[in-house]
């Protein structure tokens, strides 16, 4: 700092030390940054390392081989997860959405804080929590694992991510043109879904976007809910394969070829998951809403 | 919201003809946004209901016990919840001052070119599935750690009861350092908000007075940021708490209390997610649902502890789903 204090003007020594000190954090947190950065690049790096490899045309045709046999791929795992995120996004998104609507639409000040406040602790709730809960309810009646179970673990989970979103694109929307439309005369919920959702309209596929990349990755809801399956899923009744489970299951088994097929359908994950997150990067670069 | 549209009367508004479409869209309006409250009860209700036999054979030594014997069927909480509070607390440990530094770093000395590019990686940090840590955990981070850190920390630090006796990878200490890495983007990217709203009057009111970048920061930025970055911090430890998979994967599943770090531990999640499928009789069904009971309760109570740090201090609920 030039020109401090001119009477109480401390030794050039100590100032000196000063500036040193400040320079040295400086560089610590320039360090820390780059600390907190590596984990990504080196993940990344042994995905493609490892998994690369191993893609190829079967991984995206064939069933899982039989425990000794070499081969084999993922196509059911991969088909399986996007059934369950089709299921979690028709139970998600009308509710998450309509939640929203009412937060920006409807309430009231004192009810809205207490609604935030319950969405965001919900957002805190465990994953694995989620999955016994929907045991109890859709797995324990029916007497078996299924695809609904799984899907509805993760649609309960998309609700409260996709809530919020939704009604921080819609308070964005300027409330002239919501007076605009009741001046002429238009029935609040038709202005509410044809002239602020529409203007809203980008910023909360967005939002549900990035929700269904959040739950696409999630195993612990699964677990006891789709539960896996090395076949084919022909009813929605029945356990159903999702990448993460089939992940998990082949990294603690003790083979080297389910190892290999492990870091394969990690890397399909992965790229999935940063594909949809980069994507709405795109999507929301020139935003104006 | 929605100031002057309250203020016109409903009836000059809507003619009666088409007034319940508009009732019927308030109407599932509403129960949408209850959907919320109703789900927080049902998860409570459920596990509580689920519980019950466990609650009412084992009472408060459930809580105390660290007996595990699923064939004696005694059950006791204790390993787990030891575990899961010390692998959270090591993860804090980590995450806290790297995540700190970090956001400081962004917010007051980085260049302008260079603060996006940072703040999108560590959200695509963010974004890895905890599956994906957990197989990188075993099959690149554990084998370094067991071969290099691990013998480094016995080496040099191994006459602490902490970093003592046998040395294989699995552990407590790597528990933590997996949850660490993934609560990293939310303790930083918390704290970059907190920070990022400091009012830049403090900034330059010390600028003013001759000190350094660094002496600005603390005094002044820091000063000012101190309770909203503890509720960073708390954020962080109820996504710590509730970690499920990578913990699973690397900390080595092994119900013990042990002083060393070194050795395997096992958390609430975790002996959920292991034992759950095999719970073959209705008291080990009912003590695994006191144990996710247990595991919603400390992460209910931490994260209301951190919204509320973090609302005060705000001022208002629009803050970002972190």
């Amino acid at each position: 700092m030039p020109a401090a204090a001119i009477s109480l003007r401390p030794s050039e020594v100590q100032q000196g030390w000063r500036r040193w000190k400040s320079r040295l954090i400086t560089c610590a947190m320039g360090l820390s940054a780059a600390v907190v950065m590596t984990p990504l690049f080196l993940v990344l790096y042994f995905l493609i390392r490892e998994g690369a490899s191993s893609l190829d045309w079967n991984f995206f045709t064939q069933l899982p081989k039989p425990t000794g046999e070499t081969g084999g791929g993922m196509a059911n795992a991969i088909v399986g997860t996007i059934t369950l995120l089709a299921m979690a996004a028709v139970i998600g998104v009308p509710i998450g959405v309509m939640g929203g609507i009412y937060l920006a639409e409807y309430g009231s000040e004192r009810g809205n804080d207490g609604l935030r406040f319950a969405a965001d602790v919900l957002n805190g709730v465990p994953s694995i929590v989620w999955g016994m809960v929907i045991y109890v309810i859709l797995v324990t009646p029916f007497k078996t694992f299924s695809a609904y179970a799984g899907g509805v673990a993760l649609g309960l989970m998309m609700i409260p991510l996709i809530m919020r979103t939704t009604e921080e694109v819609l308070l964005l929307i300027p409330q002239s043109y919501r007076e605009a439309a009741l001046a002429l005369g238009i029935a609040r919920w038709k202005i509410i879904l044809v002239i602020v959702v529409k203007a809203a309209m980008k910023g909360i596929v967005t939002g549900i976007l990035i929700a269904l990349a959040r739950v696409a990755g999630e195993t612990a809801p699964l677990l006891f809910t789709a539960l896996g399956n090395n076949f084919w899923n022909h009813n929605l009744k029945e356990p159903i394969a999702a990448l993460p489970l089939q992940i998990f299951a082949y990294a603690i088994s003790p083979y080297d070829d389910w190892h290999r097929q492990a870091w394969a359908g990690a890397l399909v994950l992965m790229l999935l998951i940063l594909g949809t997150n980069i994507c709405v990067r795109l999507l929301s670069r020139d935003r104006r809403i | 919201m929605a100031s002057l549209v309250e203020s016109v009367p409903a009836s000059a508004l809507r003619s009666p003809g088409r007034r319940w479409p508009d009732g019927s869209f308030r109407l599932l309006a509403i129960l949408a946004a209850a959907t919320i409250l109703a789900l927080i009860v049902l998860v409570g209700w459920v596990l509580y209901i689920g519980s019950g036999d466990s609650i009412h054979k084992f009472g408060w030594r459930f809580l105390v016990s660290s007996q595990w014997d699923p064939v004696t069927e005694i059950y006791g909480a204790l390993p787990f919840i030891y575990g899961t509070l010390l692998s959270s607390v090591i993860a804090l440990v980590i995450a806290v001052p790297l995540g700190v530094a970090t956001a400081l770093f962004l917010t007051e000395m980085a260049p302008q070119w260079m603060r996006q590019p940072v703040v999108t990686v560590i959200e695509m940090l963010a974004a890895v599935p905890s599956v994906i840590f957990g197989l990188w955990g075993i099959f690149v981070m554990i084998p370094w750690l067991r071969d290099h850190l691990f013998q480094w920390l016995k080496s040099t630090l191994g006459w602490l009861p902490l970093f003592s006796g046998p040395v294989y990878g699995v552990s407590m200490l790597a528990g933590g350092i997996i949850v660490a890495i993934m609560i990293l983007p939310i303790i930083t990217s918390v704290s970059r908000e907190i920070l990022r709203s400091v009012p830049n009057l403090q900034r330059e009111a010390a600028y003013a007075l001759g000190a350094t970048h660094w002496e600005v920061i603390r005094i002044a930025v820091l000063g000012y940021a101190r309770r909203g970055i503890f509720g960073a911090a708390i954020l962080g430890l109820g996504r710590a708490l509730g970690e499920t998979m990578a913990v699973t994967m690397v900390i080595g599943n092994r119900p013990e209390i042990s002083r060393s770090l070194f050795a395997p531990g096992y958390t609430l999640a975790s002996v959920v997610a292991n034992e759950f499928t095999e719970a073959s009789s209705p008291m080990y069904l009912s003590s695994l649902m006191e144990i996710g009971l247990v595991l919603l309760g400390l992460t209910i109570l931490v994260n209301v502890l951190a919204q509320i740090m973090l609302r005060t201090l705000t001022g208002s609920g629009t803050r970002k789903v972190a």
